[in-house]
């Protein structure tokens, strides 16, 4: 059965995730929007670099944010300066680095979307003399529903499935920084396998019903129908 | 027209090419990180020496006892601890009698700034540092040792809640030289400057032996090497003086 440390790990990774979820979406739907609308020739390079976290593996991206986040990295003289300290082994720093390593699972999805709006209904909204802030909220977002879950959906399980990045700046914290899937990693480590098979058993029923229940109410999306 | 003997010559002359190429095989090892570079250098001596040719993983000695217990291919497996070696010999892995200690592993309290570890350990009474970093101690047998030292010195529960822990020694060295854990515990081998003999950068404290259990570095010839002549001449190389000696260099005890 689980333990309570078990429980513990479990609780935090759904904090991290959701906290994460909600600051990608803050972030990302701007960026997203700008890279669905610019003709910038920046657009290639800002693409190039949000898509980055998919190809390198992630235990290289944590150790390069462990170096660049410690007291002799950039971010690091930069966070000591402000007065925060150095984020590797907090809270904050976890939530940082899995901003940064879910991102594109949150960008694409949404740019996808807005794309595929194109310029009609903002036309039609500009002729109604619709501010740009009012089109985007009752015109781009409703229309591009559809994108927003699955972007926030993409980005909190891959955040909950984030192992390489936690491993190499968290520290193992218990409460702070040891998420579900270290301490199943370290149940493995451990020899403790049916420890292990009772926690990666939880995440994966949890996780299976969650998208299950997401995407079936996706299929049946009123505005995914009336996107059609 | 070649005369015969001439034929025989080049057939002979084929044989004795090839002969050794023949003899020499491969074998697959497993090795703890903590030994990679000493191992890296006698895996290049044992080539030298035998003709053969030894392969190296290395890693944590946990991982790899999971994929052995799961068939993994290893031969010859060089484990940070006691337990795992003796774990495979309990489950019919081992070949008999083959168990060995290869090294004994020396561990060190190691800060990236000069002059902030004494050469007394007297920084974990007084330091005042927000991390401490060490291997974890559910499955990590530097973790382990390390938890013994802060508990021969008193000042376990007094530092449990500045533990940030690295999934192996490996990483655990990362987290300290990178200066986000301000000191930790790690294994001598990693700083040691071999030419001297002595940590190469920052500052640290040998730790004596005294403040824990033994720390033996355990070694076993697996079912799968004992019919491969490398595996069997590893395990042999192994205790041999040229091996010895680059274990002594790496900063490891030897076997007694």
């Amino acid at each position: 059965m689980l333990s309570p440390a078990d429980i513990e790990t479990l609780l935090l990774t759904f904090k991290v995730a959701s906290i994460t979820t909600a600051l990608m979406l803050l972030f990302g739907t701007p960026l997203a929007w700008w890279l669905a609308r610019t003709r910038s020739a920046w657009k290639g390079l800002i693409n190039a670099v949000v898509a980055l976290p998919l190809v390198l593996p992630p235990t290289v991206l944590g150790f390069y944010l462990l170096v660049l986040m410690g007291p002799a990295g950039v971010v690091g003289e930069l966070t000591n300066w402000l007065g925060i300290g150095t984020l590797p082994f907090t809270f904050a720093g976890l939530v940082v680095a899995s901003v940064l390593y879910s991102m594109p699972f949150v960008v694409q999805p949404l740019q996808a979307a807005f794309t595929s709006i194109g310029t009609q209904p903002l036309e039609a909204a500009a002729t109604l003399r619709a501010g740009s802030l009012d089109t985007f909220f009752s015109v781009v977002v409703p229309l591009a529903k559809p994108g927003f879950l699955t972007a926030a959906i993409l980005g909190f399980t891959h955040t909950v499935g984030e192992f390489g990045v936690v491993l190499m700046i968290g520290g193992n914290i218990p409460g702070n920084t040891r998420v579900v899937s270290v301490q199943i990693y370290n149940h493995v480590e451990a020899l403790e396998y049916t420890e292990a098979h009772w926690l990666a058993g939880v995440l994966l029923v949890f996780s299976f019903t969650v998208l299950l229940v997401l995407y079936s109410a996706f299929k049946t999306h009123p505005v995914a129908h009336q996107l059609r | 027209m070649i005369s015969n003997r001439f034929i025989r010559l080049i057939l002979a002359t084929w044989l004795i090419l090839l002969a050794p190429a023949a003899l020499a095989a491969t074998t697959l090892v497993a090795v703890a990180a903590d030994f990679t570079k000493p191992m890296t250098e006698i895996a290049a001596a044992f080539e030298k020496v035998t003709g053969h040719t030894a392969k190296l993983s290395f890693g944590s000695s946990g991982k790899a006892f999971a994929q052995i217990q799961s068939g993994g291919p290893f031969e010859v497996y060089l484990s940070a601890s006691e337990k795992y070696p003796l774990e495979l010999e309990k489950s019919g892995q081992v070949v008999v009698g083959s168990r060995f200690v290869y090294a004994i592993g020396k561990l060190v309290l190691w800060s990236v700034k000069p002059g902030y570890v004494d050469d007394k350990g007297e920084v974990l009474q007084t330091g005042n540092f927000k991390h401490i970093a060490l291997a974890d101690p559910a499955h990590a047998p530097y973790g382990v040792v390390a938890e013994e030292v802060m508990k021969s010195l008193g000042v376990l529960d007094k530092l449990r809640h500045l533990f940030v822990m690295g999934e192996n020694i490996s990483q655990t060295f990362q987290f300290v030289s990178t200066g986000n854990a301000e000191l930790g515990f790690i294994a001598l081998a990693q700083v040691i400057d071999i030419n001297t003999g002595k940590m190469g950068s920052g500052s640290g404290w040998m730790i004596p032996d005294n403040l824990h259990s033994p720390f033996n570095q355990t070694a076993v010839l697996l079912k799968k090497g004992a019919e491969n002549p490398a595996a069997l001449a590893l395990v042999d190389f192994l205790k041999s003086p040229v091996a010895l000696a680059i274990i002594e260099k790496y900063g490891f005890g030897l076997p007694k």
